[in-house]
């Protein structure tokens, strides 16, 4: 299985990933995951591949091969189509942050929906931004995504619930615990 | 027990299992988690921050000559500074294990260039191990301080971007002992005047030539037969990719990459039809192979530049063009100075000076995109001053408003050589230290000017504006960098002043908890706003321009930068 998340720096995509892969080191898998760090991250595209099988040889990616797509952000989105497979699942959280080239006027923010239709049918949007507003956490938007992603995958709910106690110092466990919930009611069959 | 473990966490956790107990860095993208880590995980290793590369390097020969196990840890650009130590220690004796990694950045994600510094193992005549995993970067460097002690040898543990901040599964071990330090003196061994290191030279040359038969004996160094129709040599995270494209394919896997494993690699040509060597960078292994008088494909067909991926070696095997469709026109989304970042509002005054701005490495880089677009100069740690220097002297007394900028971190780090220089020289330029009490590009790390070391200890406090005088500037103010109108001024007086002149802009970097902004967005008064767009001018993320009004965006942190600067008093809100 092939998980690409993909945001904007600062959108805690990194610890999502780093979760989605401990519960799956957890069920027994092979993990391998690959994101950067550094300069890219200050409010530029981020991407983290998340692949997890019985032997995972690359941590990247290959072309057409990525069967779920969590996107934090609406545009990126379709920044890397070559990496979905025919019909993946596309799970995108309904939030716009306008790149440079938008925040200047010069461009307007694209509809990316119908670059992605032409690659699959399975396109879901999520409200998870509003769900973090509303819970007054804006910041707890991944563990709310991940909460949508995890309805998608074999391991039980509680072993979201280990890696999230495992992972977190406890003062903020509560929220994110609360923020998982909310995302895994989410129903994106 | 397994842990899922980035390849950075691995290295630290290599060095513990392996009882190293020095371990020294500087912090530089993708090598900076690893000493975070040892400091964070281990707290029987001692950790420090160096200011610089070579600092960190020379402190752990310090730590190996003592008899203890070491590590020093460095971007690819790092080791460029440390390299003056790096090609005399080799002669030197080695007490304890001293490992230096070495953290290379296909694709620059983050850096000025992607130099493969796997030459640096050739150049220095000492071995090199590569690892391709999160396990083997645990287990090599574990193998690397055996090697290292076994022959007397700083050895080179090279990692990639993609090794150093890939994850995977890790099978953790048990540390394995270490060493009591003891005071021993070896003269002819440690001092390197000329008697002693032509004595030494030979010594080297005949380590090196005797690692060819070890590395050909090395576990690290595998045949792993599949199809004998197609043989790919490889190393690192290549090697992975090159398995996914080419599961079936026939494998010289190299782990110990230098000296190369002549022997194994003269028997896998032999059972293989098509020879491939499948590397990122460089043709490092290739041309050694084709020296040995064995054909093959390489370079050839594989881009020198950037980073692999499986989809380009399986296209420049087979021929056949990559699968990657059609990618719609996406307006680009760079990496930006957030919004809030205290480098804005100085950069924005050294611009409305006109100044040329001689830049250095840091977050104030960023600087250089439009709108803002601030930065005329970017080369290397500390270059900036220089820059200016040269420049300014070339020019003249009142030419040309010459400045250069650099962040606190790089300037403890190379910048302080720089201004001794333009002191000592009588030159004129201008010279701000964005000194944000942090290494922020990097992820925030303490330095010597933060009076905090790497495990939150408190440590001397360094006086900053003293430290400029004492290098021979006159002319020296700190400058809050959120009071534009203040910093313009400050400026302009700076240029006028006939000599050098340095401004401490000092604020804290929004990031941290100590930052002085207040953390709420300011809001546009549309009535007001009459679209002139002097805000926008500033390059900041929270700024949008929508239907000839300027609008803000919920991730302003309320700086009020742009309010200061707005004439018509349109944006307002927290201040």
């Amino acid at each position: 299985m092939n998980v690409l998340m993909t945001g904007v720096g600062g959108q805690g995509i990194i610890l999502a990933s780093d979760m989605l892969s401990e519960v799956m080191m957890r069920s027994g898998y092979d993990v391998k995951k690959s994101e950067i760090h550094g300069m890219a991250q200050r409010g530029g595209s981020v991407m983290s591949h998340v692949r997890f099988a019985g032997h995972v040889d690359s941590p990247l990616i290959p072309y057409g091969c990525c069967d779920i797509l969590l996107s934090f952000e609406e545009l990126e989105a379709a920044r890397y189509l070559k990496y979905l497979k025919k019909d993946a699942t596309v799970i995108i959280n309904q939030y716009r942050l306008a790149p440079p080239a938008v925040v200047s006027g010069s461009r307007a923010y694209p509809d990316v929906i119908p670059f992605l239709r032409e690659k699959t049918r399975n396109i879901h949007l999520v409200p998870g931004s509003a769900i973090a507003e509303e819970m007054d956490n804006a910041r707890g938007v991944n563990i709310i995504l991940l909460g949508v992603l995890s309805t998608l995958m074999d391991p039980p709910e509680s072993a979201w619930y280990d890696a999230i106690n495992s992972m977190l110092k406890e003062k903020i466990r509560a929220a994110n615990i609360e923020g998982f919930k909310r995302g895994r009611q989410i129903q994106i069959q | 027990m397994k842990k899922i473990l980035s390849g950075n966490e691995a290295i630290a956790r290599g060095a513990f299992e392996a009882g190293v107990s020095f371990v020294s860095a500087y912090p530089g993208t993708p090598s900076t988690e690893i000493l975070q880590t040892v400091a964070d995980e281990y707290p029987e290793i001692h950790a420090e921050w160096t200011p610089n590369e070579k600092v960190a390097l020379e402190v752990a020969a310090g730590a190996s000559y003592a008899g203890a196990r070491c590590m020093a840890v460095m971007k690819h650009v790092g080791v460029n500074v440390a390299a003056d130590p790096l090609m005399t220690l080799p002669y030197t004796l080695i007490r304890g294990g001293i490992v230096l990694v070495s953290a290379d950045d296909p694709e620059l994600f983050s850096s000025q260039n992607e130099q493969d510094n796997r030459h640096y193992a050739r150049f220095a005549k000492i071995p090199m191990l590569e690892p391709s995993t999160s396990q083997e970067a645990k287990d090599f460097m574990i193998e690397a301080v055996r090697i290292s002690e076994e022959f007397g040898t700083p050895v080179l543990l090279r990692t990639t971007t993609r090794i150093s901040h890939s994850m995977g599964v890790v099978e953790l071990g048990d540390k394995k002992g270490g060493r009591t330090p003891s005071l021993e003196r070896h003269p002819a061994e440690w001092v390197m005047l000329p008697a002693n290191a032509r004595v030494r030279h030979p010594v080297i040359e005949e380590r090196i030539r005797s690692m060819k038969a070890y590395s050909d004996a090395s576990p690290l160094n595998v045949i792993e037969m599949g199809s004998p129709k197609l043989g790919i040599i490889s190393s690192g995270v290549a090697y992975q990719y090159a398995k996914e494209a080419f599961p079936d394919a026939s494998f010289l896997k190299v782990g110990l990459s230098y000296p190369l494993p002549e022997k194994l690699i003269r028997k896998f040509a032999a059972q293989v039809e098509e020879l491939w060597v499948v590397e990122e960078l460089d043709p490092f292994m290739e041309e050694q192979v084709k020296a040995l008088g064995i054909d093959c494909h390489g370079k050839d067909r594989l881009p020198l530049c950037g980073e692999l991926n499986p989809d380009i070696i399986q296209s420049a095997i087979t021929g056949a063009a990559p699968d990657d469709g059609a990618q719609p026109d996406l307006p680009p989304r760079p990496p930006s100075m957030c919004p809030g970042c205290p480098h804005r509002g100085m950069l924005w005054a050294l611009k409305r000076n006109k100044c040329f701005i001689a830049g250095d490495i840091g977050c104030y880089t960023l600087g250089f995109l439009p709108p803002l677009s601030a930065i005329d100069t970017c080369l290397c740690m500390g270059a900036g001053i220089n820059h200016a220097h040269g420049m300014a002297t070339v020019f003249g007394p009142g030419k040309e408003k010459i400045a250069a900028v650099i962040g606190d971190s790089t300037f403890y780090h190379s910048g302080i050589t720089g201004l001794l220089n333009l002191a000592y020289n009588k030159g004129a330029a201008l010279i701000v230290i964005l000194d944000n009490s942090t290494t922020a590009m990097t992820g925030s790390q303490d330095h010597p000017g933060t009076g905090i070391t790497v495990r939150g200890e408190r440590t001397v406090n360094l006086d900053l504006e003293n430290l400029v005088r004492a290098l021979g500037i006159e002319w020296v103010r700190t400058v809050d960098p959120y009071d534009v109108k203040q910093a313009r001024k400050d400026v302009k007086e700076a240029l006028a002043f006939e000599g050098p002149s340095v401004i401490i802009s000092k604020a804290p970097c929004v990031l941290l908890k100590s930052r002085k902004v207040p953390g709420r967005a300011l809001t546009v008064d549309a009535d007001v706003c009459t679209g002139c767009k002097v805000c926008i001018g500033l390059g900041c993320p929270a700024i949008e321009f929508r239907d000839e009004k300027a609008h803000i965006n919920e991730t302003c942190v309320g700086c009020g930068v742009c309010a200061d600067l707005c004439a018509p008093g349109a944006i307002g809100g927290e201040k």
